[in-house]
């Protein structure tokens, strides 16, 4: 039952998806609702990214620093360690959770009101692919904009793990610029940013499909978005699961 | 002209929709009256391809409905202008960029121009100075109002209208149903407009299609409407104390209602 279920949904959404990767009726009125979106669903999440990486980065060092505090390690360790962790799960991974919170159930809720005021129905009545129109955009601007999210999010959690270096005595500065220097791996970066691509196409496409397939009032649009929200995470972590395993072993 | 032939829907094996055939013509509005839940939304959604028929003809000027291609449908659909019962006005845009909006997808004039063309819609339908607030910003008329103006801003061969004054005030009704009479002969539009409003009936009804639980009961225009045997649709007709008030005067001073070009 719940199979059957499940893969009738996927195989909705395989058929919305091919509903949005049309060519866009006209190109301007699509790269101007792109850029609306990249203000909307980028620009706009930058305060909560900066706010969340400045506290964690700042959380991570202190716990590395309690973990492996050891005469037998040495003290750049903390700025290691804190460097790859931020670099191969938080700044992707664990910030699309978070961002899957903020701008999946915004998406979510914008559409599901659009379908049950019938602003989607208008739109289809006009002659217009509403699909590609209201979704593509979003999902472009947002996976455009996802990398700006993620170097922005690596450079503030570093700078909180800096603060705790400078205004504590719990590892000197200078052993923490050394640890974030240290035994670097390039592909991290690579692989933290294909990561954050994917999901932030699941994030986009999940929450839309749930918007766009809401039946009833306003009632049913908060529970799209709570649905959104939870497949979206559930798809996040799945991937994650999987890209690891494909992209770095 | 549209001919709708035979339809037939049915959602989940409980049949909406019966053998349903209409006509409804070019230059004169068409009225779909019919209780609550009879089947006139499913009926006008059905035309427009909003929901698909299980069998039967659609027929837009002879082109079939239910036979076309999704491109085809789309174009048909740039023929179609169409007032939700919720105005479904865009909350991100202004009223402006709501009726300037079908112009930005299908044409390719300039701002300027498509500006003058959406002015001229909004003043046809009696509002001006409202173009730059947005939709949560104006009256539930004036919403209906400017979807009217955004329905006609690419000048439709067919008008479709679901309860175009639900939820609005008598006066303000009749001015919608005159609106939409007007614009009517006056481009030369295939109206279809659903309503339970006996009002408009009576105001714009020059080809009415009675459907009762998804049956066409009736067809016929404004003038017949009261002296029909049909025990439902007098039913309906009669349904208000105001209209079971005036068959009482009627009746008793042996009178008749007289039709609109009499009053
Ligand atoms: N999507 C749907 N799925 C299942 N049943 C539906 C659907 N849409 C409408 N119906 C059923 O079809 C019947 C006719 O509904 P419809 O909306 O056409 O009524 P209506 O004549 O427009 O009424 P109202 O005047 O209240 O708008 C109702 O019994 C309704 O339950
Ligand atoms: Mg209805």
């Amino acid at each position: 039952m719940i199979i059957t279920t499940s893969l009738a949904t996927f195989g909705r959404y395989c058929l919305f998806m091919r509903n949005v990767f049309s060519v866009p009726d006209r190109w301007g009125v699509y790269l101007r609702r792109t850029v609306t979106e990249i203000v909307k669903l980028g620009m706009d999440s930058i305060p909560l990214v900066l706010i969340i990486s400045v506290f964690i980065g700042a959380v991570i060092t202190i716990q590395m620093q309690l973990n492996i505090n050891s005469p037998l390690i040495p003290a750049y360790s903390v700025g290691l360690a804190t460097r790859d962790i931020v670099l191969l799960e938080f700044s992707n991974s664990i910030l699309c959770l978070i961002l899957a919170g903020k701008v999946g159930s915004n998406i979510a809720s914008e559409i599901g009101t659009m379908r049950v005021t019938e602003q989607i129905d208008a739109l289809d009545i006009m002659g217009i692919n509403s699909a590609n129109y209201l979704v593509l955009p979003k999902i472009t601007g947002f996976v455009l904009f996802m990398p700006v999210l993620v170097v922005l999010c690596i450079g503030t959690a570093f700078i909180g793990g800096y603060g705790v270096a400078a205004f504590t005595d719990l590892i000197p500065v200078s052993r923490y610029l050394y640890g974030l220097q240290a035994l670097f791996t390039e592909w991290y970066v690579w692989y933290g940013l294909i990561k954050s691509l994917v999901f932030a196409f699941i994030i986009t496409s999940t929450a839309s499909f749930y918007g766009y397939y809401v039946h009833g009032g306003a009632l049913e649009v908060g529970k799209a978005s709570t649905d959104g929200v939870v497949s979206s995470s559930i798809f996040i972590l799945l991937f994650d699961v999987i890209l690891t395993k494909l992209l770095l072993q | 002209m549209i001919e709708v032939k035979n339809l037939i829907k049915s959602f989940d094996g409980r049949t909406v929709l019966h053998d349903l055939s209409a006509t409804f013509y070019t230059g004169k509005t068409n009225l779909i009256i019919g209780q609550s839940g009879s089947g006139k939304t499913v009926l006008m959604k059905s035309l427009v391809g909003l929901l698909r028929p299980d069998s039967g003809e659609i027929l837009f000027d002879g082109r079939n409905l239910p036979d076309m291609g999704r491109t085809e449908i789309r174009n048909l659909r740039k023929e179609i202008g169409m007032l939700f019962q919720g105005s479904a006005l865009f909350d991100s845009e202004t009223v402006l960029g709501n009726v300037m909006f079908p112009l930005t997808m299908f044409t390719n004039q300039r701002y300027a121009d498509m500006k003058k063309r959406a002015m001229f819609c909004l003043e046809r339908v009696n509002l001006t100075g409202a173009e730059s607030k947005y939709p949560s910003e104006i009256s539930g008329g004036m919403q209906k109002r400017v979807a009217i103006a955004r329905a006609i801003a690419l000048n439709p061969k067919y008008l479709f209208c679901d309860e175009p004054n639900s939820g609005l005030d008598p006066r303000t009704s009749i001015l919608i149903d005159e609106l939409l009479s007007d614009i009517t002969h006056e481009y030369g539009i295939t109206t279809v407009i659903n309503t339970h409003d006996m009002n408009s009936v009576l105001g714009i009804g020059e080809n009415i299609i009675f459907i009762n639980k998804g049956y066409r009961e009736w067809v016929g225009d404004m003038s017949k409407i009261y002296n029909t045997g049909n025990k439902a649709l007098n039913d309906f007709v009669f349904a208000t104390r105001l209209f079971q008030q005036v068959r009482e005067y009627v009746a008793s001073h042996e009178t008749t209602v007289p039709p609109r070009d009499a009053r």
